[in-house]
C-alpha cells in the first residue's frame, strides 16, 4: 500500500506533534469524577488525523504522547502511548470522507467523524490501552479498565465538541473546491 | 507553564557520547525494564541508573520538580491498585500471607506489599533513564540517531521539527491565552464546564489555525530547498561512534541480554520469594 507522504506530511507531523506536547498539560478538570480530565489534546489529535490521514494522526499520536511523557513526566507509559497512535490511525483512514480541506464537512461527513472518533476511542482505551496495561505492567484488570472507560468518556465528550468545532471552522475557511458558482 | 526536562550543554563523558549510542541504551532500557518483573535485574537497574545519574551530573534543579510530580502519581496509582484489587499479589505469587487486616477485603499481605513494591521500582528504572537521555542529548542530533536506527530520515525529521517548535508553540499559546484573558474569559474552575469548554476553545482556535497556516510555510520552504529529493540525508550534528560508544553498546547488549535470560529462565517473569 503506498500512502501519500510528502513533505506537507513530514511538517504536519512536525509541528502538529510540538502542538500535541504543548498541550499536554492543558487539561479541563471534569470536577463530578475526581482526578479525570478532558484533554484538549485528543480533540487536536483527532482532528490533525481526519485533515492529514492515517499516517500523520498515527505518528502524532505516537510520537506527541511519547514525547509529551517524556519531557513532562520524565518516562514513557507505553501502554497509553500506542492507544492514541491507533486512535490516531483510525480516524485518519477516512480523512479523504470527511473532506475538511475542500470544504466539504456537511452534516453526513460530521455524523460519519462521530461514530469513527466513539468507535476509535473505544477500541484505544477499552481494549488496547488496558490489555498493554495487563501485559506490560500486569496490573489488576478491573482497575486498568475503570481507567481506560473514563479516558474513553473524556476523550469522546472533548473530541465531540472542540474535535467537531475544530473541523467545522477549519472547513469553513479552506478553499472550497466547488465555491465557483455559474452566473446566469 | 510549568517546566520542561530540556537539553543543557555539559562536559562530561556521557555528554560526549553519539545520540546513537544513547537511543540505543534508552530503547533496550525500556524494553527491559517493561518486560522484567524480576526483582533482582529492576534492583540491579535501579542502582545503575543512579550511578548514571550521578556520572552525568545531572542536577536536581534541572529534574526536581518534574520528579516530585512523578511521585505524587506514582503514590496514586499504587494506592489506587491497592483499592481496586488488594489480593493482586496473592494471584501472581500463588501463596498469602497475612500480614494485617483493614476492612472487609481489604487485607495487607506481604505478597500484594511485594508486587506493588516491584510496581514502584519497575516505574522508577526507566525515570532516570529518559532523563538522562533528555538531558544529555542535543535535540538536534537526536534526528541524526533515529535515521542511524533505521528510521527514514522523514520521521527523523518529523521529530526534529517537533523539537524545534514546542518552544514556539508554548510561546503561542501563552500570548493567545493572556490577550483573551485582557478581554474578560474566565479560565479557572470557577467557571461552570460548558463555558470552561469555550474559553478552551477560545484559546485552542487562534493557536491551531495559525499553526496550520506554519505548516504550510515551513512545508513549502522545504520543498524550495528540494527537501526529500535523494534517498538518503546527512546531518550537521551526527556524531561518529567513538571507542567510548562501541563499550557502552556492548555492555548495553550484554546486560539486556543477561536481564531477559536471568528473568525468564524458570517460565516465569516474576520473583518467586515467597
Amino acid at each position: 500500500m503506498k500512502q501519500k507522504f510528502g513533505i506537507k506530511e513530514v511538517v504536519a507531523i512536525g509541528i502538529g506533534t510540538a502542538l500535541f506536547v504543548a498541550l499536554t498539560q492543558i487539561q479541563i478538570p471534569l470536577g463530578f469524577i475526581p482526578n479525570t480530565a478532558l484533554q484538549p489534546r485528543a480533540a487536536l489529535l483527532a482532528f490533525l488525523a481526519a485533515v492529514f490521514g492515517p499516517v500523520v494522526g498515527g505518528a502524532v499520536g505516537l510520537i506527541g504522547h511519547a514525547l509529551g511523557d517524556a519531557l513532562f513526566y520524565g518516562s514513557v507509559w507505553w501502554s497509553w502511548v500506542f492507544p492514541d497512535a491507533v486512535f490516531g490511525i483510525l480516524v485518519g483512514v477516512f480523512a479523504s470522507k470527511y473532506a475538511i480541506k475542500d470544504g466539504g464537512f456537511d452534516k453526513k461527513a460530521i455524523a460519519l467523524f462521530e461514530i469513527v472518533q466513539v468507535v476509535g476511542n473505544a477500541l484505544a482505551w477499552i481494549v488496547v490501552a488496558p490489555v498493554l496495561d495487563i501485559l506490560i505492567y500486569a496490573e489488576p484488570a478491573n482497575k486498568v479498565f475503570s481507567q481506560g472507560f473514563f479516558a474513553f468518556l473524556g476523550n469522546i465528550i472533548i473530541i465531540a465538541i472542540l474535535g467537531t468545532l475544530l473541523a467545522v471552522g477549519y472547513s469553513k475557511i479552506g478553499a472550497k473546491s466547488s465555491s465557483l458558482t455559474k452566473e446566469d | 507553564m510549568s517546566r520542561v526536562l530540556s537539553y543543557e550543554e555539559k562536559d562530561t563523558w556521557i555528554h560526549r557520547l553519539s545520540g546513537f549510542t544513547k537511543l540505543v541504551f534508552f530503547l533496550l532500557w525500556s524494553i527491559t525494564s517493561m518486560l522484567s518483573y524480576d526483582t533482582r535485574v529492576l534492583l540491579v537497574m535501579l542502582v545503575c541508573s543512579f550511578v548514571i545519574f550521578a556520572v552525568s551530573k545531572t542536577q536536581w534543579r534541572q529534574v526536581g520538580t518534574v520528579f516530585q510530580f512523578i511521585m505524587l502519581f506514582l503514590c496514586i496509582n499504587l494506592i489506587a491498585i491497592f483499592l481496586f484489587s488488594p489480593d493482586q499479589g496473592t494471584k501472581i505469587y500463588g501463596t498469602q500471607t497475612i500480614l494485617f487486616p483493614i476492612a472487609g477485603r481489604y487485607v495487607v499481605t506481604a505478597e500484594q506489599l511485594f508486587y506493588e513494591f516491584n510496581v514502584m521500582i519497575k516505574y522508577l528504572t526507566v525515570i532516570p533513564a529518559v532523563f538522562m537521555f533528555i538531558v544529555t542529548t542535543n535535540p538536534s542530533e537526536f534526528a541524526a540517531a533515529l535515521n542511524k536506527v533505521g528510521i527514514h530520515y522523514n520521521i527523523g525529521y518529523s521529530v526534529a521539527l517537533a523539537l524545534r517548535y514546542i518552544p514556539d508553540v508554548q510561546d503561542d499559546f501563552k500570548k493567545i491565552k493572556n490577550a483573551q484573558e485582557a478581554r474578560g474569559i474566565e479560565m479557572s474552575s470557577k467557571a461552570p464546564l460548558m463555558s470552561r469548554i469555550k474559553n478552551m476553545a477560545a484559546i485552542l482556535f487562534p493557536l491551531i489555525f495559525s499553526s496550520m497556516e506554519r505548516i504550510e510555510v515551513v512545508s513549502n520552504a522545504m520543498e524550495l530547498r528540494g527537501f526529500g529529493k535523494y534517498k538518503k540525508r546527512t546531518w550537521y550534528s551526527a556524531k561518529e561512534l567513538e571507542r567510548n560508544d562501541y563499550l557502552v553498546l556492548i555492555v548495553t547488549v550484554v546486560f539486556t541480554v543477561a536481564a531477559l535470560v536471568i528473568t525468564f529462565h524458570d517460565g516465569s517473569r516474576f520473583y518467586n520469594p515467597f
